[in-house]
């Protein structure tokens, strides 16, 4: 599964994309999210507020109760802020 | 078929309007631009990120919704990714119609509707050095949320 990252939350992570294979059990975003803010300190910091993250899966907009599925991409970033 | 271009590089307002122009009876348009100070500080730069594939979705998501809720003859949004100068133009939204209403009011649907609903994201960088992400606005989900209605 491909994670990517973006705005302040590539910053605080340090990289814009990284492949992992979550351990077997996670059926959800939420749960996803959760063990990735195990894998390093920087991790822990950038998920530390999820209320400013939003999060889409295989590029559609999710909510952490969804199921993660077969899905291939999930992304995580803060609110748009274009135009 | 709304024209969607996520670009580094500079538009030209005059020539991008006037692709509209062939049938109308008005042309609305809203030109975005690097501000010169944020938060009273001098701006050295604005870096624009977005999230590649899902936001070409949106737009033309955003587009294909203007197009069936106005009378429109055709729309385009031009939105520039990367790091812009103070002054440089960031964003066209532009919409062609019969009469005046629909043009005006579906450009300043699209780019309320981009504020919000498209994958971009800008990161101030200031001339002494300190750099912020820009925070959404509260403000911003009332005024697209006033397109709902009606």
């Amino acid at each position: 599964m491909r994670i990517l990252y973006f705005a302040w939350l590539r910053e605080r992570i340090g990289c814009a994309e990284e492949d992992i294979a979550p351990p077997p059990g996670i059926a959800t975003v939420s749960a996803l999210t959760n063990w990735l803010a195990t894998l390093s300190p920087a991790h822990a910091n950038a998920f530390a507020d999820r209320r400013t993250i939003r999060i889409a899966l295989d590029q559609r907009f999710v909510t952490g109760d969804a199921a993660l599925g077969a899905a291939r991409e999930i992304a995580y970033f803060p609110p748009f802020t274009g135009g | 078929m709304p024209r969607i271009l996520v670009t580094p590089d500079d538009f030209d307002v005059g020539a991008e309007l006037a692709r509209l122009e062939a049938g109308a009876g008005a042309v609305g348009s809203f030109v975005g631009i690097v501000r010169r100070e944020a938060h009273g500080k001098t701006l050295a730069a604005l870096t624009l990120e977005h999230y590649p594939g899902m936001t070409e979705t949106a737009l033309a998501a955003i587009t294909k919704t203007a197009m069936t809720r106005w009378r429109l003859i055709d729309c385009m949004i031009i939105h520039r990714i990367g790091r812009l100068l103070p002054g440089a133009r960031i964003v066209l939204a532009a919409a062609s119609s019969a009469h005046r209403g629909d043009a005006l009011n579906a450009t300043a649907f699209l780019i309320d509707w981009l504020k919000t609903d498209a994958p971009f994201w800008k990161r101030e960088d200031f001339a002494d050095g300190d750099f912020a992400w820009v925070e959404a606005h509260a403000g911003d989900i009332d005024t697209r949320n006033r397109w709902q209605s009606g």
